[in-house]
């Protein structure tokens, strides 16, 4: 799905005109680039607590032009703010304000990152930043830790030219040079993230690997991905199989021709299955063992949609979604989770959906199975972390595919244009994303929610 | 035959008096060939979706839904035989163009067969006895035919004067070539399912066969309505999910009727034997339709299904081919496989009674009917297969269990890999839940008076 109107307000009259009239002006954002996957420009790195420190001697490490003053830089590709060790309320303005001195200087395509810890009992949506076990804090810490979550927010909508500001949460105990803080801070650099905006990943403890390969995070990993005939699951495939893991697609009967297409293509064995068949985690593990001997990821991306106003819904309409949703997904994980064949570090990404976050007119169905893929994932992230694994969702927005494509014109440009990055993302943002959350980088993130959205105002 | 021996089955007599045991040494000895994945695309009426597919398209699907179920894309194997009953001639060398268009590696060889409708039979028995002899490791057996995008043909006069016209130099002899051409040779010749030698199509050889056999309209509607029913409840528990691949919009067979009644079936008028003395009993209901569609079946020894970490369904024990003398009238057309299978049962010392599945093509279900029968007649099983007994009846449970041509349609040389695969897997699976081997039979009728008998055993 080609979006027209972004092509035509980045080009010569188009551009002019939406100048004047003050339109949206959405850029092509910065996606992952092999060669070329960091910011333009110096990283400004603020703040003076060990975070930054941790910080700034990574990015060195990656030969970044790493800055700790915004004074005397004139092309800034990425800032970094530390707030991790923050008190009270007080303690944000100062690197809030070194930000705003720097933001005229921020480049296209450049992130904004902030370092902070959860103020636990507090929700910060979707991306949940409760931690297990947290200490109880003092309120004004509480409020300066959650202050960030406003600042962070807020800056991301301010952001133009495809800028992006998302923040990471660092869980108290957990060091801040942790493995997938460092991850974490890499996937925000990265274009590997270029729709993902106003969002938090949190990390809950110090296990994964930050020295993965970052061109191939997930290389020797033997991957499954359920609804991977077309549409976002197609292209999970082929990032996951760009990434370096071995892919098996798996699609219904029905969507066969595609699978078979994609398959040989890739030199795998394509599964048909339909993922409510209650043997679905069976015979998918009967095929991965045969094949393979050990199974490492599991996305979960099958899914329907079967829209209809609540008060027109029917029993096969509302049944056929969360059957095939987050049953599917429930029973399918109980399953591998039994089995003792799971690689040392056995990760599942399951889509969820911003209308599981904030819920959606027509979509009472859809949206509570979603919502419950979210509960389920942060419910099956300890049982998955005895076995040395993770588990997370992603919750897409507006994505450019055949499912949006149904979406009559009007309600589409409204659609794709409510979000801070002002238009819909690409099947390859959401495989970008989880490819991030099943490499090992991401090993201390579990059980979390990451939207892919573009900090959309629908569903936030 | 030492082969029953060996593998000691206690259902299966040791077959001391199975006759010219020598003959087949070769298998006994060389390399088992094990049918390890099958792959069809769902059967179509003809003129329907895929009226606008070539043999070439449908063959290459097949293929390719093949490949990516076994995970062997880039492979190169020893062969893929195929063929179509009704070709074009552009389409000479069919399946090895079909192979350079799929996703094995285009190193791979292949040749064309044609049996009538046992070339898919002949292909499976081809590619199994290259394994056996250790010839090639692997290999794809398979077929295809569309009745929608058959050929036309001009008539022979104009046919003639066309290739005077090529051999032709000057201008008047140009103009002489087509002097000969008279009008009535201006309309194409359509390929029919006549047989050559007695002009008779192949549905009123057969009503002469059910009336000869007494087989009544009833007993026809029972077995199509018994094949379709199977085939619906087969698809309904997911059985065809590893062995359909879609194609051009179509997920299952289109001929298909689920709920198919003897009521109903009993409505339909007679196509069939209407000119004969007797009752006609032969309709559309229990006659196959023509069908288009493609199948193909992964054959290789046991040690490369093992390298390559797939699981052997089936071994591909035997086959057999008889011709009976029809022209004359001695024999029914579509009566060959009445000779066939006791010759191909009697080599491994088997009976009919001793199988655990039986396949035997519905071309019509009167041929079903009508060989059963035969095998039930001391006369028949008498005098003309010679034997002090007749080999008896079969225990219907067993007998085309997921349905067969009637339901699925019959494009006629993908129906052999359609029946293979299918009861490969069928084997494997009650292999697994009686814990001991299970032995299958595949019988095909096809034109020209020939057929063809296999078995298959569980691994």
């Amino acid at each position: 799905m080609t979006d027209t109107y972004l092509d035509m307000v980045n080009s010569g009259l188009g551009k002019q005109v939406a100048g004047k009239l003050g339109l949206p002006r959405p850029v092509t954002l910065r996606r992952y680039r092999a060669d070329d996957d960091f910011p333009q420009g110096a990283v400004l790195v603020l703040g003076r607590g060990r975070a930054a420190d941790a910080a700034a001697a990574v990015l060195l490490e990656w030969d970044l032009d790493v800055r700790r003053s915004a004074a005397d830089v004139d092309r800034v590709g990425a800032v970094l703010l530390d707030y991790t060790e923050v008190q009270s309320p007080s303690d944000l303005g100062g690197p809030a304000l070194e930000l705003s001195s720097a933001l005229r200087k921020l480049r296209p395509g450049g992130r904004v990152i902030t370092l902070s810890r959860p103020a636990p009992g507090i929700g910060t949506g979707a991306a949940s930043g409760t931690v297990a076990g947290a200490e109880q804090l003092a309120p004004s810490q509480a409020a300066a830790r959650q202050g960030v979550v406003g600042l962070l927010r807020s800056v991301a909508q301010e952001m133009r030219g495809g800028v992006t500001a998302n923040g990471v949460l660092v869980a108290d105990g957990v060091p801040a040079d942790a493995p997938s803080v460092v991850g974490a801070i890499r996937f925000f650099l990265s274009g590997r993230s270029a729709y993902v905006d106003g969002q938090f990943l949190t990390v809950g403890d110090d296990r994964g690997d930050a020295s993965v390969d970052w061109e191939h995070p997930v290389a020797g990993k033997v991957a499954v991905v359920t609804g991977a005939a077309r549409g976002i699951g197609e292209q999970v495939t082929r990032t996951l199989a760009a990434s370096g893991a071995t892919v098996i697609p798996v699609d219904v009967p029905a969507a066969g021709d595609a699978l078979t297409k994609l398959a040989n293509e890739l030199r795998v064995p394509a599964l048909q299955l339909d993922v409510t068949d209650p043997q679905a985690g069976e015979k998918i593990l009967d095929l991965v063992a045969g094949r393979y001997g050990r199974l490492d990821l599991v996305v979960h991306n099958a899914g329907i949609t079967r829209d209809k106003m609540l008060a027109n819904m029917d029993d096969a309409k509302w049944n056929s979604v969360i059957a095939v949703n987050i049953e599917s997904q429930l029973r399918i994980n109980e399953t591998l989770l039994a089995w003792d064949r799971l690689g040392p570090a056995p990760r599942i990404v399951c889509l969820a959906s911003t209308s599981g976050v904030a819920g959606n007119r027509g979509q009472t169905n859809y949206a509570a199975s979603k919502a419950g893929v979210i509960g389920a994932v942060a419910a099956t992230a300890p049982l998955i972390a005895a076995k040395g694994g993770t588990v997370n969702a992603v919750a897409p927005g507006f994505i450019e595919s055949e499912m949006t494509a149904k979406i009559p014109a009007a309600r589409r440009q409204i659609s794709r244009r409510l979000n801070s990055l002002q238009q819909g993302g690409t099947p390859v943002d959401v495989a970008q994303a989880i490819t991030f959350l099943l490499s090992d980088a991401a090993g201390g993130i579990n059980g979390q929610t990451l939207r892919v959205c573009g900090q959309s105002m629908v569903g936030a | 035959m030492s082969e029953n021996t060996q593998n000691a089955n206690p259902k299966t007599p040791a077959a001391a008096s199975a006759p010219a045991a020598g003959r087949h040494a070769a298998g006994a000895t060389g390399t088992r060939p094990v049918v390890v994945a099958g792959n069809r695309i769902p059967f179509s009426r003809a003129g329907g979706p895929y009226a606008n597919a070539s043999n070439q398209d449908m063959l290459t699907a097949a293929i390719d839904g093949l490949v990516a179920r076994t995970g062997i894309a880039g492979e190169r194997l020893g062969a893929v035989a195929a063929g179509a009953v009704i070709k074009h001639s552009r389409d000479f060398n069919l399946t090895r163009e079909s192979v350079l268009g799929s996703a094995l590696d285009p190193a791979t060889p292949a040749y064309d067969v044609q049996m009538a409708c046992a070339t898919g039979m002949e292909t499976v028995s081809s590619i199994s006895n290259k394994i056996r002899l250790g010839q090639i490791e692997a290999g794809i057996a398979g077929g295809v035919d569309s009745s929608s995008d058959a050929p036309i043909a001009v008539s022979e006069g104009l046919r003639r004067a066309l290739l005077k016209l090529q051999r032709a130099k000057t201008t008047m002899q140009k103009l002489q070539a087509f002097k000969a051409v008279r009008p009535a040779d201006l309309a194409p010749a359509v390929p029919s399912s006549g047989e050559p030698r007695t002009g008779l199509s192949m549905g009123e050889h057969q009503a002469l066969t059910t009336q000869h056999w007494g087989i009544t309209r009833e007993a026809q509607d029972e077995l199509a309505a018994a094949s379709h029913n199977n085939l619906a409840a087969a698809y309904e528990r997911g059985f065809f999910d590893d062995l359909v691949t879609p194609f051009k919009g179509l997920t299952k067979d289109n001929n298909m009727r689920p709920g198919s009644t003897v009521e109903k079936l009993g409505t339909l008028n007679p196509v069939f034997g209407k000119k004969l003395a007797g009752e006609a009993t032969m309709t559309a209901g229990n006659s196959t339709p023509l069908t288009d569609g493609a199948s193909a079946v992964l054959i290789t020894s046991e040690q490369w299904a093992a390298e390559h970490s797939l699981t052997p369904l089936a071994e591909v024990v035997d086959s057999e081919a008889a011709a009976v003398d029809f022209v004359t009238g001695n024999e029914g057309l579509l009566m060959a496989p009445a000779y066939a299978v006791p010759r191909l049962l009697a080599r491994h010392g088997l009976t009919l009674q001793d199988l655990d599945l039986v396949e035997i093509h519905e071309a019509f279900a009167s041929t079903v009917l009508s060989i059963m029968k035969a095998w039930e007649s001391p006369e028949f099983c008498k005098e003309r297969l010679g034997l002090d007994a007749p080999l008896g009846s079969i225990d219907r449970s067993k007998l085309n269990v997921n349905g067969s041509s009637l339901a699925t349609g019959h494009p006629f040389a993908a129906t052999g890999g359609r029946l293979v695969a299918s009861t490969a897997k069928e084997l494997a699976a009650r292999a697994k839940k009686e814990g001991k081997p299970q032995t299958a039979l595949i019988s095909v009728c096809a034109a020209g008076g020939q057929g063809v008998a296999m078995l298959l055993r569980s691994v």
